[in-house]
């Protein structure tokens, strides 16, 4: 069959040039809506178009006409099918109230893993440190944390919070973006089948647990408690967190067992690893505030025990928040 | 390393089979340095504006520069492949898109995760990882593409080729002689006219050099196939001798 191009051109052309039109107005505003006759008109555009593409094939028309009519079928192709998801309609209060905690409930078996890992490294890091207590400073990244404990608390218990007088916030600020970096890391290195995931998770462990060990063992446990809970109930669960979205997105990749394609598994676990470090990064917004402007003071400006039970209460908060809020809600759905 | 494509062949519902072409590793680390300088510049510019927090507070504009900077560098491939339906600057500046690698359009969440994966295709250094994962995966695909499935596929600008050069309401000498016309369209395959179409269409963007020699080889390849009159050939230029034959291989019969 040799088909007349100058007439099928003359013929279809004013489609083509509509459909061009419809496009660029859908592209150009992503919240444009054509409405039930404007979507059945470029659906029978989109149509006409693919019907052309069709008659194309096999014929010996010059590749310039079939770049051309795949380019607008594919960008029509790319408009019918897709169901775009509405993240400029996203409604706050129901994601913060509703999606996050029921995605985190999801997952509930990766995050129980991210904190066994994370325990196991506490062990280790402990352990090391009762062992071998000359290698605090390789075990502990932050030269505040190498001297004595008892020396700190008491150097700091006479500062009286002045030590940052005129810095809190661009440490907080500081705070905030290092830990959402070290989250997204944890998320992202998911992606060796979990191996930077566990690392990470484990190294916080190892940290935490040499920490721990090195202020009980001096007798400051009530500076540590004073210390580190306003702010590591939140800033901790947040990073495991992370861990939990980097081990989900591990086991998508592996997939044993699940007879999905890998496509197919992705598919199923973008939004939760979205609305995940989207929590991560709000929490530690809020960790990042409170280690600033409330942690790092204490006694005698501060005392322990109000540090303490507002950890305590925060903590109490957000495990309610994860354990209860959304439930009877409507399940956001996944993918 | 992987048998690479540089297309992506998507069947549609219909039946219907497109490609996209895939853009390669050097576009793509060209547009990164792109985005690189325009987060540069954008970073720059909000903190020169933020200095004048500076005086209200040193602290303020530090921890402010600090957010910014941090918010511009990661939100802003974000941000933009949103927007812009899978580009950046960079991207739009090559001519690259980012899409769902069905064909679709992408998803919110797809543009987060092949954002923040980033991290991981930037490691150790100088996005070693990326750049092995996209030169060994069948679709130049980075991690962060693979775990989000998108493709980053090239937009060049298409226009219909202007069909007006083929100059078909002249007058064509060849027409007179329909049996011979019949033997030709036997003996010239789809390719050699779809050659000489091209070359038609093409004419006006050839160096005047090439165009004669161009249409010398393609003259002299059909007169090789059929021996049309002398009466129906003299005085009739290469160039116009290959529009007449083209004009009659595509030809619809019977018109």
């Amino acid at each position: 069959m040799i088909i007349d191009l100058e007439r099928f051109t003359a013929t279809e052309k004013p489609f083509w040039d509509e459909l061009e039109r419809l496009l660029k107005r859908v592209e150009d505003d992503p919240a444009c809506r054509l409405g039930l006759e404007g979507a059945a008109r470029f659906h029978y555009l989109y149509q006409r178009a693919s019907a052309g593409l069709a008659r194309l094939d096999g014929l010996a028309a010059p590749p310039e006409f079939r770049r051309y009519l795949e380019s607008l079928v594919a960008r029509a192709y790319g408009e019918i099918h897709s169901s775009r998801d509405n993240a400029h309609r996203l409604v706050p209060r129901i994601w913060l109230l509703e999606t996050f905690p029921q995605t985190f409930r999801r997952s509930i078996r990766q995050f129980q893993l991210a904190v066994l890992i994370t325990i196991v490294g506490a062990i280790f890091g402990a352990a090391v440190l009762m062992v071998a207590p000359e290698e605090k400073g390789m075990l502990l990244p932050f030269d505040h944390l190498h001297g004595s404990p008892a020396e700190r608390v008491a150097t700091e218990e006479q500062e009286a919070g002045k030590r940052l007088a005129g810095h809190k916030a661009t440490f907080s600020s500081s705070l905030m973006t290092h830990n959402t970096q070290v989250s997204i890391a944890c998320m992202a290195t998911g992606m060796t089948w979990g191996v930077g995931t566990i690392i990470l998770l484990f190294y916080n462990g190892v940290i935490l647990g040499a920490v721990v060990l090195d202020y009980l063992a001096a007798g400051q446990g009530v500076f540590l408690a004073g210390w580190l809970l306003p702010h590591g109930v939140i800033e901790i669960p947040a990073i495991l967190i992370a861990g939990q979205a980097g081990l989900v997105l591990a086991t998508a990749l592996i997939g044993k067992g699940s007879g999905l394609t890998l496509v197919a598994r992705m598919r199923l676990i973008w939004a939760d690893l979205t609305t995940l470090i989207g929590g991560v990064a709000l929490m530690l917004v809020w960790a990042g505030i409170v280690e600033a402007f409330f942690s790092q003071y204490h006694e005698p400006v501060l005392p322990y025990s109000v540090k303490i039970a507002f950890g305590v209460v925060e903590f109490c908060l957000l495990v309610l928040f994860l354990g209860r809020s959304g439930r009877g809600g409507k399940v956001a759905g996944r993918g | 390393m992987a048998d690479q494509t540089t297309t992506l062949q998507i069947r549609t519902p219909e039946g219907i089979r497109f490609s996209l072409v895939l853009a390669g590793p050097t576009s793509r680390l060209l547009a990164l340095l792109v985005d690189f300088a325009c987060i540069g510049v954008a970073s720059t510019t909000i903190s020169t504006v933020l200095r004048l927090f500076a005086l209200i507070s040193q602290d303020i504009f530090m921890a402010l520069t600090i957010l910014a900077g941090f918010v511009i560098s990661i939100g802003y491939g974000i941000v933009c492949e949103w927007y812009w339906q899978g580009q950046t600057v960079g991207k739009r500046l090559l001519r690259l898109r980012v899409m769902d690698e069905q064909g679709l359009k992408l998803q919110f969440s797809q543009v987060v995760i092949r954002n923040l994966l980033r991290i991981v295709d930037s490691l150790p250094a100088l996005y070693l990882v990326g750049g092995i994962a996209s030169l060994t995966s069948r679709r130049c695909q980075r991690l962060g593409d693979l775990a989000a499935g998108t493709i980053v596929i090239r937009t060049p600008k298409v226009q219909l080729p202007d069909l007006e050069q083929l100059g078909t309401e002249k007058f064509n000498s060849l027409t007179a002689y329909p049996h011979l016309v019949a033997r030709l369209r036997q003996k010239v395959s789809r390719e050699e006219g779809a050659i000489a179409l091209r070359a038609l269409i093409r004419r006006e963007e050839l160096d005047p050099a090439a165009r004669l020699e161009l249409f010398r080889e393609l003259a002299a390849l059909f007169r090789s196939r059929v021996a049309f009159p002398a009466e129906a050939v003299d005085g009739v230029s290469d160039e116009r001798y290959v529009r007449n034959v083209v004009e009659l291989l595509f030809e619809q019969r019977g018109r």
